[in-house]
């Protein structure tokens, strides 16, 4: 290829790029796009090139499995026979010093587990009944007994799980990871939400840009109607109809561009082209019907009709990951169980732990699991003291829960930290929200400290000014 | 190889580029002789020195401080930091030329290398002197004199003579003016918001005379659209949105405030008021409704009403986005910074953040009336009807005065004793609201609003004769309209109530206590709930007298409502204890209250919770409720005593002297009927005053943590800014008026900054939310000052400005003549490739603004341009359709989405519905910031989802499809005309000969699908709105169609969705 064709070449990936694509690469391609794009991708000051690893990455792409509602460790991780001996005793007045639940009083009466635990897989993870698909991929998974947030609201928890602030107006963790390590799908967009269940309590902020440009907020890809919004032509407009209209688009705008030489007149070309081939690329990605049965059905989906749910994002996830989407969020709204905390349990697992188990063996399977992060977990834990009269609630906690990663260079196989014998605070290995981060990004070959982003004048990152990254998980 | 054209550009484009970036970044400096600190060295200070050596205590390492000249003098390794005029004896430049890994400055840990052009600055600076001054920003603005341009550089005004001179210096050249029809298509989107309609172009195009362009600015500015244009561009930095935030994000009626904000720019209230009457507007002198309404300014912030969280966390979460949103919106400081510790970069104490947030931190959030012109007539018709009938009264009973004196004689001594108890406890089972007991041992709940709800007190009192219980129902200034309730009507429902006692020795043996004798100082008479709060059409729930709290059934519930011009007042009932309560040792209460009256939302928007209440006992057996208010009941001593008939305490006693006279029934009745007639207002969230007993002390916070206050602090600004002379205590008036003083470094400079921003896609200062040390240095700071200057105190009295008088002083209408009158605004925007290659961002202004509009402006355009535009100005925010299933992301069910049909679908986009969980997503395409945090500064991006909402969303569908209608009635005979006429409305230009052939060409094509039936013409043409009847004379289906998909494309054109 002479000059003039590379130079070509990546003129053309540079229009393309300004949605879908920031590649990380240091070559003439983002060298030029940071100087149009501007302001718009740099913001004003300092910066003078997008971030780019400080370090080689261990993993290149994420999935996070967002439980929203608040997960209860105590009954699918937290194995605490103790608990049940103290069932209906008041916990120790030195545990509840300065302490907060959300709903109930802080000396109500403790309530045992639930759910039978089990050891499992070579690793010998204990987990309860409730999660036997997760328990046979147990060897896969990295989990964290020690995790603790600020939070003890579902709003501002949330938020501060996805944006590492409880104030709102940060950008996420999946908009963090686009802005450092850009996309590599020219078809789809680099960061991906799909919801099953309920509506979230931190709303589209919890995938939102804050302050970064508005291209790394979260894409909502939908099970009803359009899976983008507005991606199908009005009734009538068939696909010649479009081409041809986007073609004679294309060719008044170039003759804009001739006359008037503002560049942003060619990345105006690019994104509507790029929505053309989304118009494509979009229903494929929905479609399943070229996956086998046997895939189908390890996720729990009837092979003639894979409902809408979380089994079924699960599977999307892994399809857009293998088409270089950066960043899947999936959000399974449920788990807040102050009262029928048991059939609850039964049935927001029931829902998620089998999809869960299939997307990290199927991951697995195709060689994606290593240099992809798989995460799940919510944004709080719940209480060792039971909620209502029935003995079958508990409320928000937040200072002990458990959290599991899988993959991204993540040790495989191991329980790192422990709670108290309440299940109430860490005992060892306490892991903080902003310390998670760190580690991730770490995983994603960032410094934490030095993927930064100017506004108001301050350096911004994911961490604030808090975060170690824990080394022993990986 | 369809376009050829196209692919020789961006490799043009790209060589450039590689041009510039070996140039390096465009800089505001310039090169002089002699260094200025503030300007060249204080920014270079900023981003490498000052996070350890700056003005944060705490964080300084080596005790050294570089941004004052206090530490210069200081010896480190045996010299001095700065010498002045000696390289080698200045310790911290022999640091920052090391090329020893442990001694070089910046530490290479830190990151921040100094680039060799900044070392250069520094060293020139050092040799120079070493002399320190402060930054720019923080000293007040002076009027600059004003440089001359070059001979050919044309002058309107002073904005080109500044531009003029900068440009020479970099030997660029200013651009022709642009074509007229490019001129009035810019002036009417920056102005209005809207494209100018063809006979605007045509009279504008027409007009010969030298002032034509003066008549169109002055067109412009007295449209109602300047308000709702520029309203937009305040609202952004007001954070406004028409929902709570957060989980529940429940829809608020805050468009009254809005519609304050259109109104004020309208009749261009200055700045300087416009602030202070947002910011403390009850607080002036002679304050009305709508000062007060202003007020809502501050409480756009969001509001969590989650269950189970505790108020005061969110509360001063709402006052830290308060002052986030004055630093960015009206300060040009990140004050924010300063929450948690002293400002890195700039001087801003924490402390000195805690007594910015003391102005603020002394108000009740409160909600309030607005009453519509109409309403307000009616009200005023009410009051004068009453003034009338009262005197009528003393006619029909000339001995009135005796008879009152009488009535009170024996009125006097009419009363109960009553003993307040302070609760112990005030739970909501379930704990989805946390009660406060406060002082005077009333229970006020705030957060999450229960809707079906018990409420359990618990109380001990001392005595041993307990014989009856009050209960009171008492206004709040944190409740809606000040109270009782909860309700969106400060309305309250209490269905049952019940009372246990336990002796105190044995506080765990309740039994019941029996109630009778039901009294209150107001019954209602048993009435259906209000529609408001029904569960549907057969809800036979009723409210009303306190007979109701003890009936054992759910359905009925006690309400002390008076109808909407008496409801906001203290009201309560009384029980007797059917055997009087008697413990040795004094008894514990167990009160519980059910609320069943809410209706269908149970996530608080129905709620009828009794906001605050307190509990009082008696020793007597004759308990009942007292009629009389308590300024009424303390004045009757005195007016049995004797006081002349025009006393006030006789005036106050009248109304209810009088409604015990069975002479005045007749009367009494008019006056009740005029009372009943009072309209219930829309409503806004403000600010009230907190006063006396209800004062806060505002702490620091350590680290910014709510639940670690440190020390009390009072009401102070910083003194990195103009002094101000604060009365003892400090209110937001004088924060206010300290915001809008003349000598504020920021206040106008901010203002006109922001203008500026609108007009040109760049502020003079690129960061408008950041003045401080950190801040780029702006290349045209004398024309910020110059303009700062002008907006405070004009002196250009322009065409269209009274001209006998002078101009006003803070007029946006004054700084936006001036902006547009210049010729820098009035330039061609295209770009040369010298130009692109110097000043892509075109910041020098050697070219006019090109860049695409505001998401409102853009949907504006197909609304308008396609005679869809609803014009009405103000009003409730209207729901736009949305997507199928799109509301599902929302945490709650959302009930309220009544997708706006007919004319209001078409409102401007100013009005519509800004939800903040879910934001709309044909604003968030177009990147409309969702309210959450104040927005400054809007990113511009160009994505595929952008694309798809112009194309395929259903609002622009329809006025796509309404477009093509359009042209088959009104664009001429020809399809030639046709396509002058849309690019005419589109773009304000008639199309180039090679556009329309190419138009023309997909024109035919698509005829001749549409005769082969290969494309459904119905379908394309006609939407729920539009009917085959608006097809004009003999116009065919087929033909509107083959316009329509013209439309569509139109819309799509760059050129359309850019100001050019």
């Amino acid at each position: 290829m002479n000059l003039k064709q590379e130079l070509k070449k990546e003129w053309g990936k540079l229009a393309a790029r300004r949605w879908f694509l920031r590649d990380c690469a240091v070559g003439l391609g983002s060298m030029a796009l940071s100087s149009i794009l501007g302001k718009n991708a740099l913001g004003y000051s300092g910066a003078g090139t997008l971030p780019r690893p400080d370090h080689p990455p261990k993993a290149k792409r994420v999935v996070y499995l967002f439980m929203a509602g608040a997960p209860s460790h105590l009954e699918l991780f937290d194995h605490k026979p103790e608990l049940k001996k103290w069932e209906g005793k008041s916990p120790p007045a030195e545990l509840i010093q300065n302490y907060r639940a959300a709903f109930i009083h802080t000396n109500s009466a403790l309530m045992g587990p639930k759910f039978k635990f089990s050891r499992h897989g070579n690793s010998g993870a204990e987990l309860s009944e409730a999660l036997p698909n997760t328990a046979a991929v147990a060897d896969h998974l990295c989990f964290l007994k020690g995790m603790h947030t600020d939070a003890v609201n579902h709003a501002p928890g949330q938020i501060l799980m996805n944006t590492g602030s409880q104030q709102f107006g940060r950008p996420s963790f999946g908009a963090w990871t686009v802005y450092g390590l850009g996309s590599e799908s020219a078809d789809l967009p680099g960061y991906v939400v799909l919801s099953s269940a309920n509506g979230t309590s931190g709303g589209s902020s919890n995938w939102g840009s804050g302050f970064l440009p508005t291209i790394y907020h979260g894409v909502n890809f939908r099970s009803q109607g359009d899976p983008v919004l507005y991606l199908s032509n009005p009734k009538g407009i068939d696909d010649r109809t479009q081409r041809q209209t986007l073609d004679l688009i294309k060719t008044l705008n170039s003759q804009q561009f001739q006359a008037i030489g503002d560049p942003e007149i060619l990345t105006r070309i690019a994104s509507f082209e790029m929505a053309y081939r989304l118009q494509t690329s979009a229903p494929e990605l929905m479609d399943l019907t070229k996956e086998s049965e046997a895939t189908l059905k390890m996720y729990g989906l009837d092979p003639k009709d894979p409902k809408p749910g979380f089994a079924r994002n699960c599977l999307l996830a892994r399809r857009l990951l293998e088409r270089g989407v950066r960043f899947v969020q999936l959000f399974h709204e449920s788990w807040d169980h102050h009262g029928g905390l048991v059939s609850g349990i039964k049935a927001s697992a029931g829902q998620t732990d089998r999809g869960a188990a299939a997307l990290v063996r199927d991951l697995a399977q195709r060689g994606l699991l290593d240099d992809t992060i798989v995460i799940w977990g919510g944004e709080f834990g719940r209480t060792p003291m039971v909620q209502g009269d029935g003995m079958d609630g508990r409320d928000h906690h937040n200072r002990c829960f458990t959290m599991w990663l899988a993959g991204g260079g993540f040790k495989p196989g191991i329980t790192f930290g422990e709670s108290d014998p309440f299940g109430f605070k860490p005992a060892k290995g306490a892991v903080h929200v902003h310390d998670l981060h760190a580690t991730l990004l770490h995983q994603l070959g960032f410094d934490h400290t030095k993927l930064t982003y100017r506004f108001q004048g301050r350096d911004y990152r994911l961490t604030d000014v808090h975060g170690q990254v824990v080394k022993d998980i990986i | 190889m369809k376009h050829p054209e196209i692919r020789m550009k961006p490799l043009l484009m790209l060589v450039f580029l590689i041009g510039l970036l070996a140039c390096g970044p465009l800089h505001g400096e310039e090169k002089s002789p002699q260094v200025e600190f503030s300007r060249q060295v204080l920014p270079i200070l900023a981003d490498h020195c000052l996070l350890c050596h700056g003005f944060d205590e705490k964080g300084r390492k080596a005790s050294l401080r570089l941004d004052v000249p206090g530490d210069q003098g200081k010896i480190h390794g045996g010299k001095s930091v700065f010498k002045p005029g000696e390289l080698k004896g200045s310790a911290a430049w022999l640091r920052i030329t090391s090329s020893d890994p442990d001694e070089i400055m910046p530490p290479p840990r830190a990151n921040r290398p100094l680039r060799p052009e900044q070392k250069e600055i520094l060293k020139r600076w050092i040799e120079q002197g070493a002399k320190y001054d402060q930054h720019w920003a923080f000293q007040t603005p002076l009027r600059p004199a004003v440089h001359p341009a070059p001979p050919e550089h044309v002058v309107n005004n002073q904005i080109d003579s500044f531009v003029g001179a900068r440009l020479q210096k970099e030997g660029l050249k200013q651009a022709p003016r642009a074509a007229k029809e490019t001129l009035l298509r810019r002036l009417s989107l920056d102005l209005t918001g809207l494209p100018p309609s063809l006979p605007e172009l045509d009279s504008f195009l027409n007009d010969a005379s030298p002032t034509a362009w003066e008549k169109q600015v002055e067109r412009l500015l007295a449209s109602p659209r300047y308000g709702e244009r520029w309203a937009r561009w305040w609202l952004d930095a007001a954070r406004f949105a028409d929902s709570d935030g957060y989980e529940k994000d429940l829809p608020r009626s805050q468009w009254p405030w809005r519609d304050w904000v259109i109104a004020a720019f309208n009749r261009d209230l200055p700045y300087d008021r416009f602030l202070m009457e947002q910011l403390a507007g009850d607080l002036l002198p002679g304050a009305g409704p709508s000062q007060r309404l202003a007020t809502g300014f501050l409480r756009n912030s969001m509001v969590n009403e989650e269950g189970a969280i505790l108020a005061e966390q969110f509360r001063l979460e709402g006052l830290i986005d308060r002052l986030d949103c004055l630093g960015k919106a009206v300060l040009g400081l990140t004050i924010s910074c300063a929450q948690c510790h002293d400002h890195k970069y700039d001087p801003i104490t924490k402390a000195e953040y805690y007594k910015l947030m003391a102005f603020i931190n002394n108000d009740y959030e409160a909600t309030s009336w607005v009453y519509t012109d109409e309403q307000q007539k009616v009200i005023e018709g009410i009051h004068q009807e009453i003034a009338l009938l009262q005197p009528q009264a003393k006619n029909k009973i000339p001995n009135w005065h005796q008879l009152l004196t009488q009535w009170a004689a024996k009125e006097k001594d009419q009363v109960t004793p009553w003993e307040v108890v302070k609760p112990f406890n005030a739970d909501v089972i379930g704990g989805l609201a946390h009660p406060d007991i406060l002082p005077d041992g009333s229970i006020l709940t705030l957060g999450f609003r229960p809707s079906d709800a018990v409420l359990v007190i618990q109380l001990d009192a001392k005595g041993n004769n307990h014989a009856g219980l009050r209960l009171e129902a008492l206004t709040h200034g944190d409740l809606p309209f000040g109270g009782p309730g909860r309700s969106a009507k400060g309305t309250f429902a209490v269905s049952e109530m019940k009372v246990e006692a336990a002796p105190l020795k044995e506080p765990g043996k309740f039994s019941p206590v029996a109630l009778n004798e039901p009294s209150a100082d107001f019954s209602k008479a048993p009435s259906p709930l209000d529609p408001f709060f029904r569960r549907g059409e057969n809800d036979s729930r009723l409210v009303g007298g306190p007979e109701f709290l003890i009936d054992g059934k759910e359905e009925t519930a006690w309400s002390g409502d008076r109808g909407p011009a008496l409801r906001h007042q203290d009201t309560h009932a009384v029980f007797r204890f059917a055997k009087p309560v008697n413990y040795e040792g004094g008894a514990r209460f167990k009160i519980t209250l059910t609320f069943k009256h809410a209706g269908k939302d149970i996530h608080g928007r129905h709620n009828q919770f009794l906001g605050r209440m307190r509990i009082a006992l008696t020793s007597s057996a004759t308990a009942t409720a007292d009629p009389l208010p308590p300024e009424v009941r303390m004045a009757l001593p005195k007016i049995a005593a004797g006081l002349p008939p025009d006393a006030p305490e006789i005036q106050k006693s009248f109304p209810n002297w009088r409604t015990t006279v069975a002479g005045l029934k007749e009367i009494n009745q008019k006056i009740a009927a005029a009372w009943s007639r009072h309209p219930e207002g829309n409503t806004v969230l403000n600010l009230a005053a907190r006063q006396g007993e209800f004062l806060r002390q505002t702490r620091i916070l350590d680290r910014g943590d709510w639940q670690k206050p440190l020390q009390v602090v009072s009401p102070g600004t910083p003194t990195i800014l103009h002094k101000t002379a604060l009365p003892d205590g400090g209110t937001r008036l004088d924060l206010a008026r300290w915001l809008t003083d003349k000598n504020s470094p920021t206040t106008a400079r901010v203002a006109v900054n922001r203008a500026w921003q609108s007009f040109f896609g760049n502020g003079l200062v690129a960061t408008p939310e950041d003045f401080g040390t950190r801040a780029a240095m702006p290349p045209h700071r004398e024309l910020l000052d110059w303009l700062a200057c002008e907006f405070m105190e004009p002196t250009q009295l322009q065409a269209g400005e009274n001209q006998s008088g002078k101009p006003q002083p803070w007029s946006f209408k004054h700084l936006h003549r001036l902006i547009v009158c210049s010729a820098t605004y009035q330039q061609a925007s295209a770009m040369t490739p010298h130009q692109r290659q110097l000043d892509p961002r075109n910041l020098l202004l050697a070219r006019g603004p090109r860049f695409r509009v505001e998401a409102e402006i853009l949907r504006d355009i197909a609304l308008s341009t396609s005679g869809l535009m609803n014009p009405a100005v103000g009003g409730p925010s209207i729901f736009p359709p949305v997507p199928d299933g799109f509301l599902s992301l929302s945490y709650l069910a959302v009930d309220f989405w009544n997708t706006a049909t007919g004319p209001e679908r078409y409102r401007r986009s100013l009005y519509v519905f800004r939800r903040r969980s879910i934001p709309d997503p044909v604003m968030s395409a177009f990147d409309a910031p969702n309210g959450d945090t104040a927005c400054v500064r809007r990113e511009r991006s160009n994505t595929p989802l952008a694309a798809l909402v112009i194309q395929n969303e259903p609002v622009f569908v329809e006025c796509a499809q309404s477009l093509g209608l359009r042209v088959l009635r009104e664009g001429g005979a020809t399809d030639g005309d046709k396509i002058r006429y849309l690019f005419r409305l589109l773009v304000s230009r008639p199309p180039r000969e090679e556009e329309t052939a190419v138009l023309q060409k997909f024109l035919q094509e698509n005829r001749h699908r549409l005769a082969k039936g290969e494309i459904n013409a119905h379908e394309v043409a006609f939407h729920a709105q539009s009917k085959l009847a608006d097809l004009p004379g003999k116009a065919s289906p087929n033909e509107a169609a083959a316009w329509v998909l013209i439309a569509r494309l139109l819309y799509s054109l760059d050129e359309v969705v850019n100001k050019n």
